[in-house]
């Protein structure tokens, strides 16, 4: 049955969603006027349209989310996006896996912050909320799904729309048009992880929130309230910078944790896209901090704001428009949206542009040129750096854009993006990131007073001795011999240095405001850490066999893998490893379970258990009991003994994905220094359909305690006898089994075989044994009462193996410490503004009407 | 001169050799023949080129070759002026390559054959991709 009546609920909540945030645009337009009485009448209505237009947001969320919960898979979305086996976490995330839902989610929070500034600031609720509804009747359109008659034009693609419409074409429609798919295609098993309930939803909100300081910086321009929209703007981007900066690293981290580049930041445009409004932002807010404190840079700090929420629409632009389909893996299909997301930007732009042009005479200017020994200066250096770094980012990632504009005015456009992006991308920002750390560094040294010369390099004398003592010691420690590096280490931890004594005397004296040592603390922990775990990341699968693993790869994949047999094991320095076998991970149960204790069922999802589980002897399931696996992911158990005797298991996975071709994903071992990080290049017999392949049976007739070779080793029927308990077996009492004992002298050891020979129901049956560490299926084919002989057939294959990569990273715990530092450093800071404004808003200090 | 000037003088310059060491560095979309000229001439940077795998009357893909041991393949493009050129890549074959619209191999000749370095996919828009199977 199909389900039409909730989808024409969401697909009219979005045009009601729409329409009002339309309306609240206009009549916020209207209520801001300075006349008062026609100010005033104009509020309600407006307020009353931007609540029409929150509700009618909730309910499309509720709508799709009912449908993907209800499995009505006659939506397109839900059945491309979900099925039945998704856990209630992933459900919810399957919301925005595609890009109508992540405008949804988008929109959502706008909705919400809209909703915190209409309760917290009547003063600048008109105009602020003017640009909010006219921002989400640009997104709302987005989503829309509506055609225009007479001119067929499709404005937006909304989430509502039935799987028949989209496969109109499809025989089964014509056929059925009421057919529904009895389980979606499922959201892509990658993003089957808990980053992907949170990162998005962070970064999304990190995108939102750009809009609030620049809302306030064109109300504030707008209403000529030059200087006074900095007070709300401040903290606003305090917040934003905390959302964004936190949304992009959790990404990296992911991408750490599941992808096998083995890297946390690729420089993908995707990822660049969002980087660079984070850059702009906190120059930014570093920009207001010095106009609030002396009244400078007013000015950058309105290019900075306006910058970032135009570069936040440059790059919903750059990923969701195709324009960047030549050179990014992983942005969004073109869902023919280009030209409306052209025009949000350059509406957006065009009307800030102007409007800072338009008032850029009226701005109060700075009173006198900055002296070197104030902060003013400093903070206006880190800014600076930090808006090259953008630039530079933003040039290379925008090679697709001149390449179109190019072509646009009848030329030909043949740029193409740097072929190794990380080396051209981080090989620059390094020496950016010098800078960074100086100023950010010695700027805290201006805190509160203008100092002279004497007075700073009597400050900067101890912080100076113990950089250098220290780098030094790392220097030392660490290898570090390239010149570049040096200089970045040294800089990072001046920075630490320099910014942890005064942490130590704000400690003492107002812990509110250590927000900014804090957070730079971080930022250069964060440079040691990035320096350390990419430049002098060391591969230690190293292959000193001199056997080629496979014949036509390049080189340096058979110097820098290993390959592990089952059960053998392999000195890889300083470990000592054996490859264990394949794992399954099983709802319910703890860790994993050995891939040969279950048995496949018709559906995929389930398996039998074939032994007892017990895991620390509780006991988690009985032989014979239906489980639930997760069958594209199979992990291979790799034990590990380390230099120091200590054991650890890793369990690397690999996914058969039918999305995205199978995917390796590492495991970590962690350390405090390093991380020991592995992952497989290869493992055979994947794919469900590839069987394994059995060489042609070779037979072998022999007496008992007669010697013969399997595969070149040496063999020797040992007994046969009689099996008593055949019921254990899974036979009746009246069946009859007899087992044959081989013993096989492998190079690890002696193993036994024991094939046995069975007549059920007096038919006869033969229950082959496989000895998996040499690849041996042996068949006890006959008996020869008559000769006291016994006829084997052996079929060998391929003995399941690994081909492995490790690679150690060193420092990667000091990057990680860093963002959480960094994240602290914003919190605390985000504190002490909002203290502030309670402050002065109890005083009546703040601004309201 | 004002500190400021100078500062702005001193910014300028970053911006501009940005943008000149971008441009220096950027690689360049081209044909094979192009690439090839190129590679003679004893340019080893890596180039992009745009193209259509082959395929036969019936629209069929032909030409691509995995290696025995499936890590790495090679194909058979045809790139926008229509000739034809031996691909090699050194990954396995990329979900989705045979349903790809366009490709786009970044990499270099090697004598002969073009060694890709990276393969990157022009899917056909979402609502082609998948067809529904009745159940």
């Amino acid at each position: 049955m199909v389900h039409s009546f909730i989808g024409n609920l969401g697909h009219l909540m979005i045009i009601i969603a729409f329409v009002s945030s339309a309306s609240a645009a206009i009549s916020y337009f209207l209520s801001s006027s300075d006349n008062p009485l026609k100010a005033g009448r104009w509020q309600l209505f407006a307020r009353t349209s931007y609540f029409i237009h929150a509700a009618a947001v909730f309910a499309t969320v509720f709508c799709l989310f009912h449908i993907i919960t209800n499995y009505y898979y006659e939506y397109h979305y839900a059945w491309k996006v979900s099925d039945r086996n998704l856990s209630n976490i992933y459900k919810i995330s399957s919301l925005w896996q595609d890009q109508e839902g992540s405008f949804l989610l988008w929109i959502f929070w706008n909705v919400v912050l809209g909703l915190v500034i209409i309760f917290t600031n009547r003063y600048w609720e008109a105009p602020v909320m003017t640009i909010f509804a006219l921002v989400q009747a640009f997104l709302t359109s987005m989503i829309l799904g509506v055609v225009i008659p007479g001119i067929n034009l499709k404005i937006g693609s909304d989430p509502f729309i039935l799987l028949r419409d989209v496969f109109h074409n499809d025989e089964i429609f014509r056929l059925n048009p009421n057919f529904v798919p009895a389980d979606g295609t499922g959201l892509n098993p990658l993003l089957q992880n808990y980053w992907m309930a949170i990162h998005p939803p962070t970064l999304f909100l990190g995108f939102s929130t750009t809009l609030v300081p620049f809302a306030f910086c064109l109300a504030g321009l707008w209403k000529k309230r030059y200087t006074e929209w900095i007070r709300p703007a401040l903290p606003w981007s305090l917040v934003s910078a905390l959302a964004l900066g936190t949304g992009i690293l959790m990404g990296g981290y992911w991408a750490y944790e599941t992808l096998n580049f083995g890297g946390f930041w690729n420089w993908d445009p995707v990822e660049n896209a969002s980087f660079v409004p984070w850059l702009t932002l906190v120059a930014s807010y570093h920009t207001m901090i010095s106009y609030r404190n002396s009244s400078t840079a007013l000015k950058a700090s309105v290019i900075l704001i306006v910058a970032t929420f135009i570069l936040i629409l440059y790059s919903t632009f750059l990923t969701r428009s195709g324009v960047l389909g030549d050179a990014s893996v992983h942005s969004f299909t073109d869902l023919g949206l280009s030209g409306q997301l052209l025009i949000y930007l350059l509406t957006f732009l065009v009307l800030s542009v102007s409007l800072v042009i338009f008032r850029w005479k009226d701005l109060p200017k700075s009173a006198k040129e900055v002296s070197t020994y104030s902060r003013e200066f400093w903070i206006f250096m880190g800014a600076t750096t930090l808006c090259l770094m953008a630039f530079q980012v933003i040039v290379a990632t925008s090679i697709p854009v001149f390449n179109e504009i190019i072509e646009f005015f009848g030329g030909i456009g043949n740029i193409a993006i740097p072929s190794d992006q990380v080396a051209f991308y981080s090989g620059k920002q390094l020496w950016f990131a010098i800078f960074l750390a100086l100023f950010s560094g010695t700027g805290q040294f201006f805190w509160w007073k203008k100092i002279d010369k004497e007075k700073l390099k009597a400050a900067l004398t101890y912080p100076f001795i113990i950089t250098l003592i220290l780098t030094g010691i790392v220097i030392i420690v660490g290898k570090v011999k390239e010149f570049s590096y040096i200089l970045l280490l040294t800089a990072s931890i001046y920075s630490v240095v320099a910014n942890s004594s005064i942490l130590i005397k704000l400690v003492k004296n107002n812990i509110n405001l250590a927000g900014g040592a804090i957070a730079h603390i971080g930022i250069a922990l964060m440079l040691i850490g990035i320096l350390f775990s990419t430049g002098y990341s060391k591969v230690v699968s190293l292959n000193k066999s001199g056997f080629k693993i496979f014949a036509d790869v390049e080189e340096e994949f058979n110097l820098e893998n290993i390959v592990l047999f089952l059960n053998q094991s392999y000195r890889m320095e300083p470990y000592d490893l054996t490859y264990k076998g394949r794992r399954l991970d099983v709802k319910g149960i703890p860790g994993y379970v050995d891939y040969n204790n279950l048995a496949p069922t018709e559906d995929r999802t389930r398996a039998i258990a074939l032994e007892d589980i017990n895991i620390n002897g509780k006991a988690y399931a009985k032989k014979g009991d239906t489980v639930k696996i997760h069958p594209e992911n199979v992990y291979f158990q790799v034990d590990y003994i380390d230099e120091k005797g200590r054991n650890f298991s890793l369990y690397p996975r690999i996914q058969i994905n039918e999305n995205m071709g199978n995917v390796a994903s590492p495991d970590i071992k962690k350390y405090f220094a390093k991380d020991l990080y592995t992952h497989l290049n290869y493992a055979p017999y994947l794919n469900p359909e590839e069987e394994i392949e059995w060489s042609d049976p070779e037979s072998h007739t022999v007496k008992l305690g007669e010697r013969f070779f399997i595969n070149d080793f040496v063999t020797i029927l040992d007994k046969v006898e009689r099996v008593e308990d055949v019921v254990a077996l899974g036979l009746n009492e009246s069946d009859l089994a007899v087992r044959a004992s081989i013993s096989i002298f492998g190079n690890d050891g002696k193993y036994t075989v024991e094939p046995l020979y069975v007549i059920r129901d007096r038919m006869l049956g033969r229950i082959p044994e496989t000895l998996q560490e040499l690849g041996i299926q042996i068949v006890f084919t006959k008996i020869h009462p008559s000769t006291n002989e016994f006829t084997f057939e052996v079929r060998t294959t391929q003995r399941d193996f690994i081909v492995l990569k490790a690679i150690q990273k060193p420092g990667i715990n000091v990057l990680w410490t860093g963002t959480l530092v960094m994240m602290l450093g914003f919190i605390i800071a985000i504190r002490r503004r909002y203290l502030e404004f309670i402050t002065m808003r109890n005083k009546g200090t703040e601004l309201r009407s | 001169m004002k500190k400021s000037h100078i500062f702005l003088l001193v910014v300028i310059a970053i911006a501009v050799s940005v943008v000149i060491s971008t441009a220096g560095d950027a690689s360049s979309y081209v044909n094979f023949k192009t690439a090839k000229e190129m590679k003679q001439n004893g340019d080893d940077n890596m180039v992009h080129v745009v193209g259509e795998l082959k395929k036969d009357g019936q629209g069929k893909v032909v030409g691509i070759k995995p290696s025995n041991d499936r890590l790495s393949f090679s194909f058979i493009m045809v790139d926008d002026s229509q000739q034809e050129q031996l691909v090699f890549y050194k990954e396995p074959v990329p979900a989705d390559f045979t349903k790809s619209e366009k490709v786009v191999v970044i990499g270099n000749y090697h004598s002969e054959v073009f060694v890709a370095d990276k393969i990157l996919l022009k899917c056909p828009s979402k609502y082609e991709e998948t067809e529904i199977k009745p159940l």
